[in-house]
């Protein structure tokens, strides 16, 4: 069985994020990247479903500008095969990115699809589910654990309520939460491995899906600041502040 | 005029609170309010529906096939009962975020995620970057919206003096076999719920073991609050995961929220921006909780919690 993961890098989540003083975004330039955190612990969870012989090959596809070949190679020496990078000058959208996923679904007919829950720049959180509507296949998402055997996936999902759990038929989509695995460390040799791994590049035009924008963003703001409050000295102090607020 | 749909959201026969929040969002869009209720038994929730503040009808769709939330079985019906609205709105909990994408592609629309405030009928305000920034995005006017309420930017609406009619809805669609329920493990808790509790009490890594997270439940029953938990004590398994609080477990808005031995990375500090005051007990004066806090008291967690608890008398 062959697996797609995605793939897509943005800001690090370490960065401290700064807007535009003109409201039309927010500074990437010359700003850390790195892998999607939830897209490592999804391409972790392939790497892993090879190992145990459940999947013969698992191909990271990253949606991004010509300079994503660097970002692609890492995930070939984290241990995918091969990598798909569909060219796009322009970040794209969720119901793109899910339209473009389909076409390579079609072509490649993967058993699985993992994808991260979300991606932590714009935290859509939708493009998993939107890949299994158009696919009309099942979704597990915000999963934390994986279990396949022959052709259904028992899928357990961090939900508010509690653990829950589903099985779907393959091939479906599954989006990963924090817990599922942590993901290992490349290695200096995997680098040089990597160097001789397949990155197909194809244009994003040239897979004839609708890419139109459908959310037009008119600004980007600095969230409100919360006021920088005081410091008590001891419980007392504490219980008093908080009795004189209304609070206790 | 707009005809605004909300998904209810509920399990065991009772309506989630986030669903009469999703109300507050449709009335800031303005226009007809209709509550969408899917279940196998369907009475009690539709009845507690009828009566938010706001709500002009409840359509209610009683099948077998719905006594689980499964989002592909859910999210044909929805993408049906959707036909005539101008929009589509459910909360942003595990439930809405799973289901509403799944329906916005059926229908061929995009979503907007977590609205946290409404500029016009397609105008919204959203956080992106873990709430470090506020995105403004235009839906097309001529297009059905859907998006997802970031339930702890809007107030629960109240209770109508009047209850709204009911209504059965027949809809045609095959629903997919595909997508099986086997369980829901919940942990066994008889505290306020965290997401619409008033008061909330956090313990971070700094707690250091699931036996010591006790000092923590203790001073939550004194303050009658629910308890939630950093990402990195769920992690290290002191407490289960449906307790994390921020950018990537839950957003909540109490009156009070206190941080025990919780360092304030953004990640957590996003989940926590709309409560109404921060108390922060920590031992390191630097920590980046102490930013946030309206009150910080430095010091042991082990000798302040215990000393707290016994001041509440
Ligand atoms: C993609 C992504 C998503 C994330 N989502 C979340 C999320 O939803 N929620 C979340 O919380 N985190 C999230 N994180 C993790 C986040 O970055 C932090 O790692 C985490 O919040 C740290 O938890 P903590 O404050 O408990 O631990 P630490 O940062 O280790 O802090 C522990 C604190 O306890 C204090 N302490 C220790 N002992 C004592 C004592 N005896 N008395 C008093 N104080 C003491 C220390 O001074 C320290 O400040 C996410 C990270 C990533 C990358
Ligand atoms: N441009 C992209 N390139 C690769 N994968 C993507 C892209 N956009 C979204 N994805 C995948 O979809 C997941 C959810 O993204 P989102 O719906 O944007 O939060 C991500 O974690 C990725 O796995």
């Amino acid at each position: 069985m062959k697996i797609l993961v995605g793939y897509k890098r943005v800001v690090d989540y370490n960065v401290r994020i700064q807007v535009r003083p003109d409201g039309s975004g927010v500074v990437t330039e010359g700003v850390k990247q790195s892998a999607n955190p939830f897209d490592e612990i999804a391409l972790e969870e392939a790497l892993r479903l090879r190992e145990k012989g459940i999947a013969t090959d698992v191909t990271v596809v990253g949606i991004g500008p010509a300079d994503l070949t660097a970002h692609l190679r890492n995930g070939l020496a984290m241990g995918a095969n091969r990598a798909i990078h569909v060219i796009s000058a322009t970040p794209v959208q969720p119901l793109t990115a899910a339209r473009v996923l389909l076409k390579l679904v079609e072509r490649e007919q993967p058993g699985l699809v993992i994808l991260g829950k979300q991606a932590i720049d714009d935290d859509n959180n939708q493009t998993g589910q939107m890949l299994a509507a158009l696919w009309g296949r099942p979704q597990a998402t915000f999963a934390s654990k994986v279990e396949i055997s022959g052709n259904v996936a028992r899928v357990t999902r961090e939900v508010d309520a509690g653990l829950e759990t589903l099985e779907v038929d393959l091939p479906a989509v599954i989006t990963t939460d924090l817990r599922l695995n942590e993901p290992r460390f490349i290695k200096l040799p995997d680098i040089m491995k990597a160097k001789s791994k397949p990155i197909e590049t194809i244009e994003l035009a040239a897979l004839g899906v609708e890419s139109a924008d459908h959310l037009k963003a008119t600004g980007t703001a600095p969230p409100p600041r919360r006021q920088k409050g005081v410091m008590v000295r001891d419980v007392p102090e504490l219980v008093a502040a908080l009795k004189a607020k209304g609070l206790l | 005029m707009n005809t605004i749909l909300i998904v209810a959201e509920h399990r065991d026969g009772k309506l989630n609170p986030a669903t009469a929040k999703c109300v507050s969002c449709a009335r800031a869009i303005g226009g007809a309010i209709h509550v969408l209720v899917l279940a196998d038994a369907a009475g009690a929730i539709a009845a507690e529906a009828a009566r938010l503040d706001g709500v002009g009808k409840v359509l209610v769709v009683e099948r077998g096939e719905n006594a689980h939330a499964l989002a592909a079985v859910l999210a044909p019906q929805v993408a049906a009962a959707a036909s005539d609205c101008t929009h589509l709105l459910a909360p942003s909990t595990t439930f809405g975020k799973d289901l509403l994408p799944r329906v916005a592609a059926l229908r061929g629309v995009a979503q907007v995620s977590d609205i946290m405030a409404v500029d016009g009928a397609h105008a919204f305000q959203r956080p992106i970057y873990a709430g470090n920034a506020i995105l403004r995005v235009e839906a097309p006017a001529d297009a059905l919206v859907i998006g997802t309420v970031r339930v702890a930017s809007w107030p629960a609406v109240g209770t109508a003096a009047q209850a709204a009619p009911i209504e059965a809805l027949q809809l045609d669609v095959v629903l997919p076999s595909h997508t099986r329920f086997v369980e829901l493990r919940q942990g066994k808790n008889d505290r306020p719920d965290l997401q619409s509790a008033s008061r909330v009490v956090s313990g971070g890594r700094g707690v250091g073991s699931a036996e010591n997270f006790a000092l923590i439940f203790k001073l939550a029953d004194k303050l009658g609050a629910a308890v939630g938990a950093s990402r990195a004590a769920v992690d290290a398994g002191y407490v289960p995961s449906d307790m994390q609080v921020g950018q990537t477990g839950k957003i909540i808005a109490p009156e009070l929220y206190v941080a025990i031995g919780i360092s304030g990375a953004i990640q957590h500090l996003t989940g926590i921006k709309d409560a109404g005051t921060i108390v922060a007990i920590n031992k390191d004066a630097e920590a980046p909780i102490f930013e946030v806090a309206d009150f910080g008291l430095v010091g042991d967690l082990f000798k302040l919690v215990p000393e707290l608890e016994q001041a509440l008398g």
